[in-house]
């Protein structure tokens, strides 16, 4: 018996994969760890080309006194001991921090608020999504730029509308002041994180079965129990990989200060990037420029492996 | 514990008449099953006890108290859903506990009676796992004990055996019948499985395209359908039916086809009377046919050849046909009946039924 079943699936596999047909190469991916860097070998290039190599050249570049149309040469850590005692780094460090923490709360207070009315039934409930997500999708710098205008000294709209609502007297210097720059910023930045955290919790929100919700209320539990103890630890891994994303982001966004403020007024906005921007293009120190765009990864690194333990630990509970 | 009654009550959605003038009244410590085939309008029914789906028309008290415009909560009622609805974040201690805290219940009170609940249902082992890590009978039970350790006043039950494979389905399904045996509690249980529906239920609500079409005890359901439409789906196998007309001769009534002659038994033949001449429909369910004996009455039987034969074990179904006419007759597992074979059919006179083909009602 057990001889002629053998036999019989020799014959057959014969039949399937006649081994006179298979060409050389087939016959090369046969193996699957050949087959596997086949497939992945052109994300590898990708990624070497557009992430490695610039990221390579940022460090060599970062240990070299290098400025435009002079090469440098190797000076060691010496560009990070300048940054680490550069007073405007300092503060572009606090406002990155400060900038980063301020938005995300927000973005992620109106978010959710905005998912939880979203995942309402109401009329027009499709356009509503889809009208959300504007912010999101005009380019940034247009966006800004429209936002530079309503802050604006004498034009802006903003203070147009509040002076006749009545709430203030006297003009608000947006973009002037030092603090409301920042407040500005923060504002801008708010306005177009929201639609993404929104969208994105709301995807989070409808995998929750609303039966729980049901069974939640026939348990006796009021619309805040609800939230608390049902709604919230369900989304709960979705908000972690959702506030990831977005303080990596955050942190090192450029575009939105640099068309608003410029980093200014006196450093009052200086970010990161923006400071990384000024020394190494502005001013043409290409070797500082590198090592503040480099310190900012330590700090980021650090901040993706605490989230990523969090999120692993609630995923697994 | 606690009678629940709904007066006319009705549901519309946007274009949909879900539930219409449903009148119910149950009473304390009943087990009561809506029945139906699916889109019937059970769960809509249910969700408006419970006060998850807003009422249309109509009103719903439990305990003589109008209900209609109380939240869920306020209803005192548990409800047990077909996916079960566990919480997949809490234990299975939390989920059970969790409306007795929301209820501000003492810490140890709540130990309790989740204790209570689990040793009932055999699942004290169970009692640190998540929903997750749990085999889909074993979340039943918890599904079960987060609704019984709140001692509500009425139970309500969604489907809750429907994902369970068949054997386990019937093993739960007595565990049900005992639970309620020993907590007396008032439930309302839906189900489009009438076998489920005639085990359970003290009594079966039959319904269909959002009506009642039949409120009564198994047997009464089973003995005495109120129209077509409850003969056919109460009972497996179904009901077999037949177009006949009736025709009067020598004083007696006949149902007669092209496929079959059968007298009217006396007993049922002065309702009959005023059909003589029209269109009916002849039913007789598959156990009260039998194979003919010679001793037999001719105008009690009748001719037909064997189409299928399955065999179940305790008993064999014959797919036969008369002419043109499909039947299924349920005969003792002893007989040797073969496909193709020709025999004859007898009728048990006691459990003939016959329908008005207008009405569909019950004759
Ligand atoms: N939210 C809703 N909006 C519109 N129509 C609905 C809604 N819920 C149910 N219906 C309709 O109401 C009718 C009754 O539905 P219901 O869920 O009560 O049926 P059911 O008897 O429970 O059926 P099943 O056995 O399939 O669960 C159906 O025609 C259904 O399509
Ligand atoms: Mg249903």
């Amino acid at each position: 018996m057990a001889t002629g079943g053998s036999v019989a699936t020799v014959a057959l596999r014969q039949q399937y994969v006649p081994a006179a047909k298979r060409g050389p190469i087939t016959r090369l991916l046969e193996d699957e760890r050949r087959l596997a860097f086949c497939l992945m070998l052109p994300t590898m290039v990708l990624l070497a080309l557009f992430i490695a190599y610039p990221f390579v050249n940022g460090i060599l570049l970062a240990v070299t006194d290098t400025r435009v149309g002079v090469p440098g040469h190797f000076v060691g850590m010496d560009n990070f001991t300048k940054i680490w005692s550069d007073d405007i780094f300092h503060v572009a460090v606090w406002n990155t921090c400060l900038y980063t923490f301020v938005t995300t709360v927000f973005k992620l207070a109106l978010g959710l608020w905005l998912a939880l009315l979203l995942n309402r039934n109401f009329r027009g409930k499709a356009f509503m999504r889809a009208f959300i997500l504007l912010p999101f999708i005009i380019p940034t710098v247009l966006s800004t730029f429209a936002w530079k205008w309503m802050f604006d000294p004498t034009f802006s709209v903003l203070n147009w509308l509040l002076f006749h609502v009545g709430i203030i007297r006297t003009r608000i210097n947006w973009l002037g002041d030092p603090t409301m720059a920042m407040v500005s910023v923060i504002i801008v930045n708010v306005w177009r994180g929201v639609p993404f955290y929104a969208i994105s919790l709301l995807a989070g929100l409808q995998t929750i079965s609303p039966e729980l919700h049901e069974a939640a209320a026939i348990d006796g539990a009021r619309a805040w129990s609800r939230f608390r103890h049902v709604t919230w630890p369900l989304l709960l891994p979705v908000t972690l990989v959702i506030v990831l994303f977005s303080v990596i982001q955050t942190f090192a966004d450029f575009q939105l200060v640099y068309v608003l403020t410029g980093g200014g007024p006196a450093n009052a906005t200086q970010l990161f990037a923006t400071y990384a921007y000024q020394l190494g293009i502005g001013t043409g120190l290409l070797s500082q420029g590198a090592a503040i765009s480099l310190a900012i990864f330590p700090i980021l690194l650090l901040v993706v492996i605490v989230q990523l333990i969090y999120i692993r630990r609630t995923e697994t509970l | 514990m606690a009678r629940v009654a709904m007066r006319g009550l009705n549901k519309m959605y946007d274009d949909v008449h879900a539930v219409i003038d449903v009148n119910l009244d149950i009473r304390d410590q009943e087990f009561v099953v809506l029945v139906g085939p699916s889109g019937c309008g059970k769960t809509t029914t249910l969700r408006m006890v419970a006060g998850l789906e807003s009422i249309t028309g109509g009103q719903i008290s439990i305990d003589e108290k109008v209900v209609n415009e109380l939240p869920p909560m306020d209803r005192d009622i548990a409800m047990v859903f077909q996916n079960y609805a566990l919480y997949p974040h809490m234990s299975v201690y939390d989920n059970m506990a969790f409306g007795l805290k929301m209820r501000k219940f003492e810490k140890a009170e709540i130990a309790n009676r989740v204790k209570e609940a689990a040793d009932i249902l055999g699942i004290q082992d169970l009692l640190k796992r998540k929903p997750r890590q749990l085999s889909g009978g074993q979340r039943q039970r918890v599904a079960l004990g987060r609704a019984i350790v709140r001692h509500p006043q009425v139970f309500l039950f969604d489907e809750p055996l429907s994902n369970l494979d068949a054997k386990l389905r019937v093993q739960m399904r007595v565990e049900l019948k005992k639970l309620h045996e020993r907590l007396g509690t008032t439930a309302i249980y839906v189900t489009h499985d009438q076998v489920e529906a005639m085990t359970l239920g003290d009594r079966v609500v039959v319904m269909r395209d959002g009506r009642v079409q039949q409120v009564g005890d198994p047997m009464d359901l089973y003995n005495q359908p109120a129209n077509r439409f409850v003969a056919g789906f109460i009972g497996s196998p179904a009901m077999n039916f037949a177009a006949v007309r009736i025709a009067a001769e020598n004083g007696s009534l006949w149902a007669e086809s092209a496929d079959l002659r059968i007298k009217v038994p006396a007993p049922i033949a002065p309702r009959l009377g005023r059909y003589a001449g029209m269109d009916a429909t002849l039913g007789v369910r598959p156990e009260d046919l039998r194979i003919a004996r010679d001793g037999d009455a001719n105008d009690m039987s009748f001719d037909v050849a064997i189409e299928v034969v399955e065999r179940l074990g305790s008993e064999i179904l014959l797919d036969v046909a008369a002419g043109s006419t499909s039947m299924v007759a349920s005969v003792e597992p002893t007989v040797t009946a073969k496909v193709h074979e020709k025999l004859r059919l007898a009728i048990n006179p006691d459990r003939v039924h016959f329908f008005d083909n207008q009405t569909e009602a019950a004759i």
